[in-house]
C-alpha cells in the first residue's frame, strides 16, 4: 500500500509526525514519475511547485493543508492553463480562479495538476479528448470512462490523493466506477460553478473523486456552499460532514428501481450490485422495489438538454478573443469556419450540431421544449420515490471499463455507458459510486447510491458504512502498485 | 389612392446604473476601449452572470411609468448569434417572459388630437460591444467591450402610429417619461435611446396590414421622423408602380436621406432563442412592486394637468415647463416664493429660455437660484424695478449667477417711488417749461409723455414712471 493514501490517513500522519507534506508531495511525484507516462491522466503537472509550496508550508494546519490534490482542466485556475482538452483552448492561462480552486486553495491544497478529460466534458472514455486518451490504471488497454477520465486515473494510480472532476451525465461518478475509486455528485447547485467552463449548464455540478467516501464527504465540505457568484449556486443549510460520516444506516430504505436491472446490464456488474445490496441489508437497510418509469427517455431527454445548452455555452470559442485563431482566413466568417472547424473535435462538433438543431426556430418545441417537460416527469419518479425510500441503489455503469477504441466508431453505444447516470443529473439530484467488487477480468464494479436533493449526507452515509464493512476501495491497480 | 402608415417602433433605453447588468464594470462612457471590462463580460470560460438588482428597479420604474403590468416572473433567454463585438456568442434578454407587458403612452399633435401608442412589453437586456474597422490603410477591426453588459430596455410598441410625427412625438414623450422616472438620460446623441421602427402602408380605411420593412440607424428624434416620411413615400411609390414590398431591413442613410435595403427576410437570422440556464427566473415580490410604485414621481402628464389647474397656466405654457423635471421642480419652487406664477412662467418661457437657447444649456445649467427669480419678479411686482429694468437684471444674473437684489443695488436701479421726493422735481420741471404747461391747459393732454420723459431724465430713469405719471397729472392741472 506504499504510495496510496486517503485523504484521513494523509492528516492522521502529519498529525501524528509520520510523515511532512513535503515528504508526502515527493512519494506523489514519485508516482508520477513512474506511472505518468503509461496512465497519462494529466495535461499538465505541477511538481516542482507542489514540492516548493510543501516545503513552505506553515502552521495552523488548514482542512487540506499539505494534501496533494489534482484538478479536472475544465476548472479554472488563475495563472494556470486550462484547455478542457481541446486545441480550441490550448495555451488558455485564465486570469481568475474557479470558486473551487478558491475554496481549495484557501484550505491549503497543493495543486498536483490538471486532468485530462474528453473535450468539453463531453464524453464517457477521455477518447474525445483533443490531446491524448488517459488508459485506466487496472488495464492499461481499458478506457479510464469519462468525461473526468484522468481525475478518475490519477486517484487510482495514487498520483494524488484525491481529485475534484465535473459530472454533467456521468462524468464523476462513471469513470469512479471503472477506475475504482469513489465519485460523488453533487446535488446541483451545492458547489459553485463558477470557473467551471460550462458545457450544460443546467446540468454541470463539480464534484469530489476519491479513495474513501469518508474523503469524498469531506472534500465535499470544502468545496461546496453558496456562492454569490453563481446564482444557480443553493442558499441551503450547509453540508455536514460529521451528519454522514458518525451514524449508521441501521432502518434506512433503499428503493431498487427493476428499469435499471434489466436488459443490456452485464451479469458479472448485475451480480455484483445484487451482492452489495445484501451487504446493505445485512447492516440494517430495508430494500425496496420502485419503479422510475421514465428512466428509459433519459438519454434521449439528455441529448437534447445537453446539446441544446452546449451549443450556446460554446459559441464564444469563436477565434476572436483567446485561444485558437485559424490563420490565413479571408474574412470574418471564414475566420469562425475555420477556427471552429480545426478547433474543436468531431465528438464537440456533433453535439453543437445536434443541440443547435434542437433550438432551431420550428423545432424548439417538438425537441427542446419536449425534452424539457421529460425532465420534469424523470424528477417526478424520483421524488415519488423518495417519498418512500431514502436513497436509491442502482449500478453506477452496465458494463466494467471497456477497451480503448472499442466503442469510438459508435457513439450511440458510448452514449448508453452513461445510462444509469443520466436521470440523476437531469433530475439535479446528488449520487456517489463506490467500488462494490471486481469482474473476472479484475475490472472494478461501480454501485451508485442517488439520493434526496442536498441531501449528500445519507447517501455518504450508507457508502461510508458500506466501506466500514468491506475491502474494494482498498484494492490497488496493476499498474500504480507496480 | 389615399394611403396610411402603420407604424410600430422598438425603442433601446439605456439604464442609469453606475455598473453593468451582469458583472461590476462601469457603465460610464468614453472610456480607453476594453478598460472597463472584467472576465464576466469579456465571456471567458467558465464565468457567469449575476443580475444587478438596480437594472431591475430602474426597469420596473420605467415599466409602470408606461402603464405597463410587471410580470410576477420574466425569465432571462438567450439570443444567439455570431459576431466579434458579442463576446459569448449570445446576447443575455429576455423573449417568452419579459419583465413588462401591456402599457401604453398618449401623444398630442395639433392635426391628430390626443392618442394612444400601446406598449407591447418591455424587456431588459445586455447591449453588445462595438467594432471599429481601421481606416484604408488598415486592414484590421478592432473590438471595443466597453459597452458589452450596458443595461438596456427594450420597448416594444403596438402598431398604433400612423405619422412619422407621432413617431417622433413617442419617442420625445418616451425620452422624457424615462428622464423623470430617473431610468434613464436617454440622450440619443450619446446612443442612450435607439429607435428602430417596423411600417408598412396600406389603402386608407383597409384593416390589414401590408407588408412591413425594418428601418434602423434613425439616430435623432429628426431623422425617425424624416426616415419614416421618406419610407412612406418611398413604399406608396413602390406600389403606385405596381411592385411588391419586400420584407427586409433598411438602414437610413443620413447624408442621401434616404433608406438603403441591408438584407432581406432570408438572411435573417434564428437566434434560438432559450431560457438562460445561468440564471433564476426573476420574481416581484409584491412588496418590491410597492416600494418602486412608492418612489414614483408625478409623472408628465398629471404634472401638466395639475399646472394648468393650480398655477392657471395655458395647455401650452404648462407642457413646456414639465418638459423635464428639473424644469418644472424650478417653477414650481419659484412660483411658491412669489406671488406671480403666471409671471415666472413668462419669464421662464420668455427671457431665460431665450438665454437658455442661444447657449444650449440646460435648466441645470443655472447659476442663480429659483428663489432669485422669484425675487425678481416680486421686485417689479411691488415696483421696485420695471419690466424693462428686470430683464437686464436677469441677463445679468444669468450671466453671472448674482441674486437680482445685488444686480438692481450694483446697477442703481431702484426706482424712485417716494411721493415727496418725486414732486420736487416735477415742480421743477414745471417750472422749466411753461409753454409746454400751457399747451397741457389748452387740452392738449398729450404733452404729460414729453414731461414723464423731462422726470425721468432727472432721476436718471430711476422714477416709477406709475407714479410720476399719477402725480405730473395732478400736479400739471394745479400749475
Amino acid at each position: 500500500m506504499d504510495g496510496f493514501f486517503t485523504i484521513s490517513e494523509a492528516k492522521a500522519m502529519f498529525e501524528k509526525g509520520e510523515i511532512s507534506p513535503a515528504e508526502l508531495a515527493s512519494k506523489v511525484a514519485e508516482k508520477i514519475d513512474k506511472v505518468e507516462g503509461k496512465v497519462k491522466a494529466f495535461v499538465n503537472t505541477y511538481c516542482d511547485e507542489m514540492l516548493d509550496k510543501a516545503k513552505g508550508l506553515k502552521e495552523p494546519k488548514t482542512p487540506l493543508w499539505g494534501l496533494p490534490i489534482a484538478v479536472k482542466d475544465n476548472i479554472c485556475i488563475k495563472g494556470k492553463e486550462t484547455t478542457c482538452s481541446s486545441k480550441i483552448l490550448k495555451g488558455f492561462i485564465p486570469p481568475y480562479d474557479a470558486t473551487v480552486a478558491e475554496r481549495l486553495s484557501a484550505a491549503g491544497y497543493l495543486l498536483v495538476g490538471k486532468t485530462n478529460l474528453d473535450e468539453f466534458a463531453m464524453g464517457s472514455s477521455t477518447e474525445n479528448s483533443g490531446l491524448f486518451t488517459t488508459h485506466n490504471p487496472w488495464d492499461l488497454s481499458r478506457v479510464p470512462g469519462g468525461s473526468s477520465g484522468g481525475s478518475a486515473a490519477a486517484v487510482a494510480a495514487g498520483e494524488c490523493v484525491a481529485a475534484v472532476g465535473s459530472d454533467t451525465g456521468g462524468s464523476i461518478r462513471q469513470p469512479a466506477s471503472f477506475c475504482g475509486v469513489v465519485g460523488l455528485k453533487p446535488t446541483y447547485g451545492r458547489v459553485s460553478r463558477f470557473g467551471l467552463v460550462a458545457f450544460a449548464s443546467s446540468l454541470d455540478q463539480i464534484g469530489p473523486i476519491t479513495r474513501t467516501a469518508y474523503d469524498a464527504a469531506y472534500l465535499l465540505s470544502v468545496i461546496g456552499g453558496h456562492d454569490p457568484r453563481d446564482s444557480t449556486s443553493a442558499k441551503v443549510e450547509p453540508f455536514s460532514f460529521e451528519n454522514a460520516v458518525k451514524e449508521g444506516v441501521k432502518g434506512l430504505v433503499v428503493g431498487i428501481p427493476k428499469e435499471y436491472f434489466s436488459e443490456g446490464l452485464d451479469p458479472e456488474v448485475k451480480e455484483k450490485v445484487e451482492g452489495a445490496i445484501s451487504q446493505l441489508e445485512d447492516l440494517g437497510v430495508r430494500v425496496e422495489e420502485i419503479s422510475l418509469p421514465h428512466s428509459p427517455y433519459g438519454v434521449a431527454t439528455y441529448y437534447l438538454v445537453a446539446t441544446a445548452e452546449a451549443s450556446s455555452n460554446l459559441a464564444r470559442y469563436d477565434g476572436v478573443k483567446y485561444g485558437y485563431r485559424a490563420e490565413g482566413v479571408k474574412d470574418l466568417m471564414e475566420m469562425y469556419l475555420e477556427t471552429r472547424s480545426k478547433g474543436f473535435g468531431d465528438e464537440v462538433k456533433r453535439r453543437i450540431m445536434l443541440g443547435t438543431y434542437a433550438l432551431s426556430s420550428g423545432y424548439y418545441d417538438a425537441y427542446y421544449l419536449k425534452a424539457q417537460k421529460v425532465r420534469t416527469l424523470i424528477k417526478r419518479d424520483f421524488d415519488k420515490a423518495f417519498e418512500t425510500c431514502d436513497a436509491i441503489v442502482t449500478p453506477t455503469s452496465p458494463t466494467p471499463a471497456f477497451k480503448i477504441g472499442e466503442k469510438m466508431d459508435d457513439p450511440l453505444t458510448m452514449y448508453l455507458s452513461d445510462i444509469y447516470t443520466i436521470s440523476v443529473n437531469l433530475a439535479g439530484i446528488p449520487a456517489v459510486s463506490i467500488p462494490c467488487g471486481f469482474s473476472s477480468d479484475n475490472l472494478p464494479i461501480g454501485l451508485q447510491i442517488i439520493g434526496r436533493p442536498f441531501d449528500e449526507e445519507t447517501i455518504l452515509r450508507l457508502a461510508h458504512n458500506y466501506q466500514m464493512v468491506t475491502d474494494h476501495h482498498t484494492k490497488i491497480p496493476p499498474c500504480g502498485g507496480e | 389612392m389615399e394611403y396610411e402608415a402603420v407604424i410600430g417602433l422598438e425603442v433601446h433605453a439605456q439604464l442609469r446604473t453606475d455598473s453593468k447588468i451582469f458583472c461590476s464594470c462601469s457603465t460610464s462612457f468614453g472610456a480607453d476601449p476594453n478598460t472597463h471590462t472584467c472576465p464576466v463580460c469579456l465571456g471567458m470560460p467558465g464565468v457567469l452572470p449575476v443580475l444587478n438588482e438596480r437594472v431591475m428597479e430602474l426597469a420596473m420604474k420605467a415599466s409602470l411609468a408606461l402603464n405597463c403590468t410587471i410580470n410576477p416572473m420574466s425569465v432571462f433567454a438567450r439570443k444567439n448569434y455570431f459576431y466579434p463585438d458579442l463576446p459569448k456568442g449570445y446576447q443575455i434578454s429576455q423573449y417568452e417572459l419579459p419583465l413588462a407587458e401591456h402599457g401604453w403612452i398618449e401623444i398630442e399633435t395639433e392635426e391628430y388630437g390626443k392618442r394612444r401608442v400601446g406598449i407591447t412589453r418591455v424587456h431588459v437586456e445586455e447591449d453588445a460591444g462595438k467594432n471599429i474597422h481601421g481606416g484604408p490603410d488598415d486592414p484590421h477591426s478592432y473590438v471595443d467591450l466597453n459597452r458589452t453588459g450596458v443595461p438596456l430596455i427594450e420597448i416594444v410598441s403596438e402598431p398604433d402610429i400612423r405619422h412619422p410625427e407621432e413617431a417622433r412625438l413617442y419617442m420625445q414623450k418616451l425620452r422624457m417619461i424615462l428622464r423623470y422616472v430617473g431610468a434613464s438620460n436617454a440622450d440619443m446623441e450619446k446612443g442612450e435611446l435607439r429607435c428602430d421602427a417596423n411600417i408598412s402602408i396600406r389603402p386608407k380605411g383597409s384593416t390589414e396590414l401590408g407588408v412591413k420593412t425594418e428601418i434602423k440607424n434613425m439616430n435623432s428624434f429628426r431623422h425617425v421622423q424624416r426616415a419614416l416620411e421618406y419610407e412612406i413615400e418611398r413604399q406608396i411609390e413602390a406600389v403606385e408602380a405596381g411592385e411588391r414590398i419586400v420584407q427586409e431591413t433598411r438602414l437610413w442613410n443620413v447624408e442621401k436621406g434616404i433608406t438603403e435595403s441591408m438584407r432581406s427576410k432570408e438572411e435573417a437570422h434564428d437566434y434560438r432563442y432559450f431560457p438562460d440556464p445561468d440564471l433564476v427566473p426573476y420574481v416581484v415580490s409584491d412588496e418590491m412592486l410597492e416600494r418602486v410604485r412608492s418612489e414614483l414621481p408625478e409623472l408628465p402628464d398629471a404634472k401638466k394637468e395639475r399646472f394648468i389647474e393650480q398655477y392657471g397656466l395655458s395647455s401650452y405654457d404648462a407642457s413646456l415647463l414639465i418638459s423635464s423635471r428639473e424644469m418644472a421642480d424650478f417653477f414650481e419652487e419659484a412660483a411658491a416664493a412669489c406671488s406671480s406664477p403666471k409671471a415666472v412662467s413668462n419669464w421662464m418661457l420668455g427671457d431665460l429660455a431665450g438665454h437658455m437657447n442661444a447657449d444650449g444649456a440646460d435648466i441645470e445649467d443655472l447659476r442663480f437660484s429659483p428663489k432669485d427669480l422669484a425675487r425678481l419678479v416680486t421686485l417689479v411686482d411691488e415696483g421696485k424695478i420695471s419690466g424693462k429694468q428686470a430683464k437686464e437684471v436677469l441677463t445679468v444674473m444669468y450671466r453671472e449667477g448674482k441674486d437680482p437684489d445685488t444686480v438692481v443695488k450694483e446697477k442703481g436701479m431702484e426706482q424712485i417711488s417716494d411721493e415727496a421726493a418725486l414732486i420736487e422735481v416735477i415742480k421743477k420741471v414745471i417750472a422749466e417749461n411753461p409753454t409746454e404747461v400751457e399747451k397741457f391747459k389748452a387740452g392738449k393732454k398729450k404733452v404729460v409723455g414729453f414731461f414723464v420723459g423731462q422726470v425721468m431724465r432727472a432721476t436718471q430713469n430711476k422714477a416709477n414712471p406709475k407714479v410720476v405719471n399719477q402725480l405730473l397729472v395732478k400736479l400739471l392741472e394745479e400749475a
